[in-house]
């Protein structure tokens, strides 16, 4: 009998892998939700002030997304992330993750700037603290400076209507 | 045209794979002895043809064409020569044929030296091994063909990915799969021996240096892995329980346990069906690490692109030859029930001991590793398993592998003693205790660092262990040399007639005790800070001053520069200057830390250089990271002192005349037909 051991293992193990194939393990939680926002001090883009840090939208929710001109995903959500802050007036700031700041303006020009301040991240030092596996990612901050919900990849339409929009309260319209 | 013809030799490596499974299978079924030899021309063929493909692969790389999709995409016009070529292995596909060619000059070298072994025990050897190959090349063909063209042809590759551009991946991947695949030998063995029912002591004095070579070079694939972290990756660590390294890590946990098991087996004739199994587990365990690397469940630094289809062709892999080769021993291995007794105390029954704690750490390793997989695929929500678990549950089941060691070596084979293995252990015991007091305040009296009370406490204990083990891993060559000594026979002859495989174990002993002394003081005494400095200001950490000078552009072959000027100086003495980088790859648009390090064997000083506080102005403060790092060297010293361990005990003289002798392993040798 103890000689059929390994094999039943080996059993339960493929039927695990076999599951396991089938799912995402990009959907990872981040470990930061219900924790503060990390600081940090980054310079702005046009008209965002020079030194930009979370304080400066403390007292409103806002959604900060991770992005960058070189970003195919990004140009996926664009749209979506133009028609919330332009019909629902959400307030988006906008990471220009390890994108130089010439190309991220030319970027903006060309699809049109969704965000209400650009902050410049060229070196990803703030992406690394705020946990960030690749663009496009977006954070829900809280009015306390909270993050309440990550969503890892381009935004899409359910994820707005089912997990963003609720969070957001009143503020969407 | 070169890449058409590399992909049809793989073609022909396969059909050659093909041939090297079945003509032997049918030869063996009908007992047919020349369809038995068709295995080592096949072999050989299969590796000529798949060395003509990694060749025309590598060929494609030198000539820079872009016109082959993996070569675009894993190469640039201005990398470097040796980062073209060991681009080849750079990602997926490429690494695959490295697998491949691995796999095949292993059974080439098989096909070569095996003519003293029975015919029909190397025939379905060979079969077994072709089966394997069969099965890559096919997952090659079918899911990862490294020779598939595009047009049109892009201007300009993608290039390889910066953190692969460095000296230690250019070799850390060939000594880790000739390492990973070397243990389908010992598979390949232990199925021959399930099916013909054959273990005896020719089996397993053949499967021993086998064994030991593919441990060998994956103990210094694994630490030449674990030096190119420590100096690419930026964060001063030398090990992170990532899954991609618990999956070249848990090989080497069970053939760790399958070299000893093999000692007893060979000396006692004893644990037949258990180093059969281990054998199994070893390259299960190898092919495992392949299936989580390459199908993507896991995610980890090393972010491999994954796709769905290749994971499920390496499960369903993995299931057919583990599944058979398991089913098989659930039927045979009843059979090969060992004659004979083992008492607890003896050198075989310590060395099942060490198997025991050797398989637990392993499947501690395992489950560590699987579990945030299987919290996922029961709907639990996905949690991540780090460090914290992985060295609570695996240094306290290491730890009595180092007393064991010492006492094994005072322990004779069949029945051992308490009393004079007491006597002898007295020495060094006490020594390494006189040390373990000594040594950390020593280390500490050097460089101050805070450390608490527990860790003061946990590099004390550390010290004792590995001096201890350090100690007396020697008393078995010394023992040896004694007791010729006393017969009369001089020092130099003496000292020839202690057969290598002795000096192989205890040189890896020793690898095992520097190994667990550098990791003592690294993790207990290791200290590290985080500093913004103008230039020209100091910091201070562990007695040294680190005096930043600013940072000045400079331009690499394919990347440009953030290079750092730090000096270091001790009592106003200067001990190193540094220059850490942050390298900007613009044909990836990724930025990379090539950290300073001052390497000296007693400690590193380690410099990475961080962020400019105001990214306007880079002659301003910048962000740093300083590290001291006591004793680091003797962890990789400990893995080189393994891999060359083993080449010594690979190379005992007693494994090339004794498979001439294919005696049986005890006088009722048993034989299950």
């Amino acid at each position: 009998m103890r000689f059929l051991i390994p094999i039943a293992v080996l059993v339960a193990l493929i039927a695990l892998f076999a599951v396991g194939l089938s799912r995402d393990p990009r959907e990872v939680p981040s470990p930061l939700i219900g924790k503060p926002a990390p600081a940090f001090a980054l310079p702005g883009l046009g008209g965002t002030p020079a030194a930009a840090s979370p304080a400066d939208w403390r007292g409103r929710t806002v959604l900060v997304n991770y992005f960058a001109s070189w970003c195919a995903g990004c140009r996926v959500e664009h749209p979506l992330l133009m028609q919330l802050a332009q019909q629902q007036g959400v307030e988006i700031v906008g990471m220009a993750y390890k994108d130089a700041e010439a190309d991220t303006r030319q970027w903006l020009e060309r699809h049109g700037n969704p965000y209400r301040s650009v902050i410049v991240d060229a070196a990803g030092g703030a992406g690394l603290d705020w946990g960030v596996y690749g663009v496009p990612e977006t954070f829900v901050v809280g009015p306390d400076g909270r993050i309440l919900h990550k969503q890892i990849g381009p935004m899409t339409v359910e994820a707005w209507e089912q997990k963003i929009r609720p969070l957001l309260g009143g503020m969407a319209r | 045209m070169t890449p058409e013809l590399g992909h049809f030799a793989l073609i022909l490596a396969l059909v050659a794979a093909l041939a090297q499974t079945l003509v032997p299978a049918w030869g063996l079924w009908r007992g047919n002895a020349r369809a038995q030899a068709v295995a080592g021309s096949a072999a050989q063929a299969q590796f000529f043809l798949v060395a003509v493909s990694f060749a025309a692969l590598t060929w494609a790389f030198v000539q820079k064409d872009f016109s082959v999709v993996y070569v675009a995409d894993n190469s640039h016009s201005k990398l470097p020569l040796v980062y073209r070529i060991s681009a080849v292995w750079g990602a997926h596909e490429g690494s695959l044929l490295l697998w491949g060619l691995m796999l095949t000059g292993w059974t080439l070298a098989v096909s070569l030296f095996n003519r003293r072994l029975p015919a029909e025990l190397s025939a379905t050897a060979m079969a077994v091994l072709g089966a394997v190959s069969s099965g890559f090349l096919l997952f090659m063909l079918l899911t990862s063909n490294p020779f598939e063209r595009q047009f049109p042809v892009p201007l300009e590759g993608r290039d390889l990915n910066p953190l692969l551009q460095d000296p230690g991946l250019i070799i850390h991947p060939p000594m880790l799969y000739m390492g990973y695949v070397g243990f389908s030998v010992a598979f390949a063995y232990a199925i021959a021996a399930l099916i013909t029912g054959k273990l005896d002591a020719a089996w397993v004095r053949w499967t021993r240096p086998w064994t030991t070579a593919a441990w060998a070079f994956l103990s210094m694939g694994i630490t030449l892995g674990s030096w190119w972290a420590y100096n690419e990756l930026g964060w001063g660590g030398w090990w992170f329980w990532d899954p991609v390294e618990n999956a070249s890590f848990m090989p080497w946990l069970a053939g760790t346990a399958l070299i000893h098991s093999l000692a007893v087996t060979e000396k006692r004739g004893l644990l037949k069906s258990w180093t059969v199994l281990l054998a199994i587990l070893a390259f299960a365990l190898s092919l495992l690490g392949t299936f989580l690397v390459r199908s993507g469940v896991l995610v980890s630094v090393h972010a491999f692109a994954s796709d769905p289809a290749r994971g499920v062709f390496i499960l369903g892999f993995l299931t057919v030859v583990i599944g058979s080769a398991l089913v098989l021993y659930a039927w045979r291995a009843p059979k090969l029930a060992s004659e004979g007794e083992l008492r607890l105390f003896s050198r075989e029954g310590l060395l099942l001991l060490n198997n025991v704690f050797l398989v637990t750490a392993c499947f501690g390793v395992l489950l560590g590793t699987l579990y945030p997989l299987v919290v996922d695929a029961l709907g639990l929500g996905k949690i991540s398993v780090g460090p914290p678990y992985f060295n609570s549950i695996f240094f306290p089941l290491i730890a009595p592998l180092f007393v064991l060691v010492a006492v094994g070596a005072v322990t004779p084979w069949k029945r051992g003693e308490f009393g004079p293995a007491l006597r002898r252990l007295r020495a060094p015991a006490l020594a390494a205790l006189a040390a373990a007091v000594v040594l950390p305040s020593l280390a500490l009296w050097l460089a101050p660092v805070t450390a608490s009370f527990a860790s003061k406490l946990t590099v004390a204990v550390a010290t004792w262990l590995a001096l201890f083990t350090l100690g007396s891993a020697g008393l078995e060559v010394w023992q040896r040399l004694v007791s010729r000594r006393r017969q009369g026979v001089a020092l130099g002859p003496a000292l020839r007639g202690i057969p290598l495989g002795s000096w192989g174990m205890t040189l890896a002993h020793l690898g095992l005790g520097f190994w667990m002394l550098g990791v003592a003081y690294v993790t207990g005494y290791g200290v590290e800070r985080d500093v913004r400095l103008a230039p020209g200001a100091r910091a201070e950490l562990a007695g040294y001053q680190f005096i930043f000078d600013g940072v000045r552009e400079s331009e690499g072959p394919n990347f440009t520069a953030d290079s750092a000027g730090v000096r270091i100086e001790r009592a106003g003495q200067p001990v190193a200057a540094l220059a850490p980088e942050k390298r900007f790859y613009p044909s990836q648009g990724s930025v990379m830390t090539e950290s300073g390090v001052d390497a000296r064997l007693h400690r590193d000083l380690y410099v990475a250089l961080g962020e400019p506080l105001d990214p306007q102005n880079p002659a301003g403060d910048w962000s740093l990271r300083l590290y001291y790092k006591p004793m680091i060297r003797f962890v990789w010293l400990g893995g080189v002192l393994m891999f060359l361990g083993g080449l010594l005990a690979l190379s005992d003289r007693r494994y090339r005349l004794a498979a001439r002798a294919s005696e049986p392993l005890t006088a009722n040798a048993t034989r299950a037909v």
